[in-house]
């Protein structure tokens, strides 16, 4: 215990001593912790805030939308998700908490919301007062649309904060009224601004009660609603699934031949082919770190080895005094180790300050984050790297015989 | 009986087909709190002989006896230990640790031996005060003058209160008066009751020992007591 101590102290004396060689010789350890942590952070950050996007969802919901095969689309079919698609799951879906209808607008393309003499485009959608959960959001002013603004049809709109702006309306919109497709609507609310996701903004939005929309709609066009499902639990997923599968196959009365004209996605499904991208390429990075990590550790080694060989006498001297083998060998071995551990914290920030700086310089891209386990382990494989590449030299240390190493000029 | 005893120790090197005797069938017992100087010309085998007592080599032929305990048979760290705590090693060029402080350069032996850091300062400090150094115990080798370097590496030999003190010619890059210094701290410790073996190649530096022992060729030539110490010791 005493010895670990004293062997901290005089490895850090050394390595202060011989400051600049020691710098030169963690250069590989921090060049290639820095290099990791810096892309780690990069790609976290994208991770997180693709995850935080399908937060919303909540872990145990499900959606389902309509999807034309491309067989279905040359013959000019279009899917749809229609009303009674959703009284039916209403009605003989198992296991459902709440449904979340969305209704997209099919004027919103064409017709603006105006508002004293401004005029803008977006993305207008009736829905209910689940949704507010559904989709994580929060409100700034105001409040979110209530369970009997669907059931009594209100002419009233939550909206988001890019459209208050394009619109020009007050910083707090509540009670005015803007107008879209031939009707006034009240703005009873305004949600926390979300930001932007890869150059779209995700506050330029209109929610109406599901109902008021689909009067708004008319009869124009047949609605195509977007469903999010939320479910009491986990458990049955896949029977729930097939259930729904059943369900709506049947309501559009397809034929055992013909492909689904819907998709039902679970949020794994969603996520998944964005970690697995991720998750590729974090492997690649560890291979590429692991190298970078071995030819550090072989500088480390290589200094080490001369280090011994220049403190050939010190060694001499400890060991005729009553240093026993593992006295040399734990400092020489804790040298190492302060070494490798040194290059790992210098790389550690250095690789944090690149991953800040590579992610500011990008336009729209998400902040770096550093997740505590990248620096664990950066940490850790130093410290290894350090104890692996320590061992020889610090063995050789230990070996030397103390009459020849107290004779070496 | 003897602190010290060799029987029939020999130490050979051999240089290509040539074998150098070292040291050459030694018989020597030596008890404790003698004051013993080795003497002999260059390459006689002194320091060789100190090399063996101070267990930091091995004879090629023979028994060495350290306390009753044959040193042949003890492994690598019985052998730290009995260098540690039973032997007290000064050399000729002081060989401390050039980056640590006269006192960490003192502590060392006392880490090697597993004292806690308050004792191992005290213990440290002790030893400094004792060779006259304390005021300078926290500078390192390089701003110390030769004396005050040699009576560090005493404060450090001293500090684990060893049964022998062995010291290869310490006063071999020291001036007269410096000289006289050491050996009045020699003496002083040898009043005290320390075991005390050095080699010396300075008459005056002998006449302070009780006992003197000539080395040529790696035998013991002349083996005879100082009159005036001897008188002064009875
Ligand atoms: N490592 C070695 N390898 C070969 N020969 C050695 C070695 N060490 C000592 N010798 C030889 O052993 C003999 C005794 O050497 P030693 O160092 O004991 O002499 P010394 O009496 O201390 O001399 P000095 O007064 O010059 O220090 C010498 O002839 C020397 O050449
Ligand atoms: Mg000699």
């Amino acid at each position: 215990m005493f010895s670990l101590i004293e062997s901290f102290r005089s490895a850090i004396i050394s390595v202060k001593a011989h400051g600049f060689r020691s710098f030169l010789t963690t250069l590989g350890i921090i060049i290639g912790v820095a290099s990791t942590i810096a892309v780690v952070s990069v790609i976290q950050g994208l991770s997180y805030s693709i995850n935080q996007q399908f937060e919303g969802f909540g872990s145990n919901s499900i959606s389902i939308r309509s999807f034309t095969p491309r067989s279905e689309r040359m013959k000019g079919k279009i899917a749809r998700i229609t009303p009674e698609d959703v009284e039916m799951i209403r009605k003989q879906a198992e296991g459902v908490e709440y449904i979340t209808p969305t209704l997209q607008s099919n004027i919103g393309g064409t017709s603006a919301i105006k508002y004293k003499g401004n005029q803008a485009f977006a993305n207008v959608a009736g829905t209910t007062y689940t949704y507010q959960d559904v989709q994580n959001l929060d409100m700034k002013y105001g409040r979110f649309l209530s369970y009997s603004d669907n059931q009594s049809r209100r002419k009233v709109t939550v909206i988001g904060d890019k459209l208050r702006e394009e619109l020009s309306l007050p910083e707090n919109p509540v009670g005015s009224f803007i107008y879209f497709a031939g009707e006034w609507l009240k703005v009873i609310g305004l949600t926390e601004p979300k930001g932007s996701f890869f150059g779209f903004s995700q506050d330029n939005f209109a929610i109406l009660p599901y109902s008021t929309m689909q009067g708004l709609n008319g009869n124009l066009l047949e609605p195509d609603i977007f469903l999010q499902l939320q479910l009491k639990s986990l458990e049955n997923l896949d029977s729930i699934k097939d259930k729904l599968k059943r369900i709506i196959r049947k309501q559009h009365h397809l034929k055992p031949d013909e492909d689904d004209d819907f998709k039902i996605e679970t949020p794994e499904q969603l996520t998944s082919g964005i970690s697995q991208v991720i998750s590729t390429m974090t492997i690649v990075l560890g291979g590429i770190v692991s190298i970078s990590l071995i030819v550090g550790g072989i500088g480390i080694m290589n200094i080490m080895l001369v280090s011994v060989t220049e403190r050939t006498r010190e060694i001499g001297i400890c060991k005729a005094i009553g240093a026993k083998r593992h006295h040399i060998l734990l400092q020489f071995l804790i040298e190492a180790v302060v070494l490798s551990l040194l290059g790992g914290i210098i790389g550690i920030i250095i690789g944090y300050g690149l991953g800040v700086l590579a992610a500011a310089s990008i336009p729209n891209f998400p902040p770096a984050n550093v997740p505590l386990w990248a620096v664990g382990i950066a940490f850790g494989f130093s410290a290894f790297v350090g104890i692996i590449f320590g061992i020889l030299p610090a063995a050789k240390a230990a070996n030397l015989d103390p009459i020849d190493a107290l004779r070496y000029e | 009986m003897g602190l010290i005893r060799l029987d029939s120790i020999c130490k050979y090197y051999s240089m290509g087909d040539q074998t150098v005797k070292a040291l050459d069938h030694i018989n020597l017992s030596i008890a404790k709190n003698e004051y013993v100087a080795f003497i002999g010309s260059s390459g006689s085998g002194k320091s060789t002989m100190m090399n063996i007592l101070g267990c930091l080599d091995k004879p090629t032929e023979g028994d060495y006896f350290l306390n009753e305990k044959e040193v042949a048979k003890l492994n690598q760290n019985q052998l730290a230990d009995i260098r540690n705590q039973e032997i007290g090693f000064i050399f000729q060029s002081f060989n401390l640790l050039p980056r640590a402080s006269a006192l960490h350069n003192v502590m060392l032996p006392l880490v090697y031996k597993g004292i806690g850091l308050a004792d191992r300062k005290k213990q440290a400090v002790e030893a400094l005060e004792k060779v006259n150094l304390a005021d300078r115990m926290d500078h390192i080798p390089s701003q110390l003058s030769g004396g005050q370097r040699q009576r560090v590496a005493i404060a450090r030999a001293l500090v684990t209160k060893p049964s022998i003190l062995l010291a290869d010619e310490p006063t071999g890059n020291l001036d007269t008066q410096t000289t006289q210094d050491i050996m009045a701290l020699f003496d002083e410790l040898h009043n005290e009751g320390q075991t005390i073996i050095m080699v010396t190649h300075e008459d005056d530096v002998a006449r302070h020992c009780q006992r003197v022992i000539r080395l040529s060729d790696g035998k013991v030539v002349e083996d005879y007591y100082n009159e005036n110490k001897e008188a002064l010791h009875v």
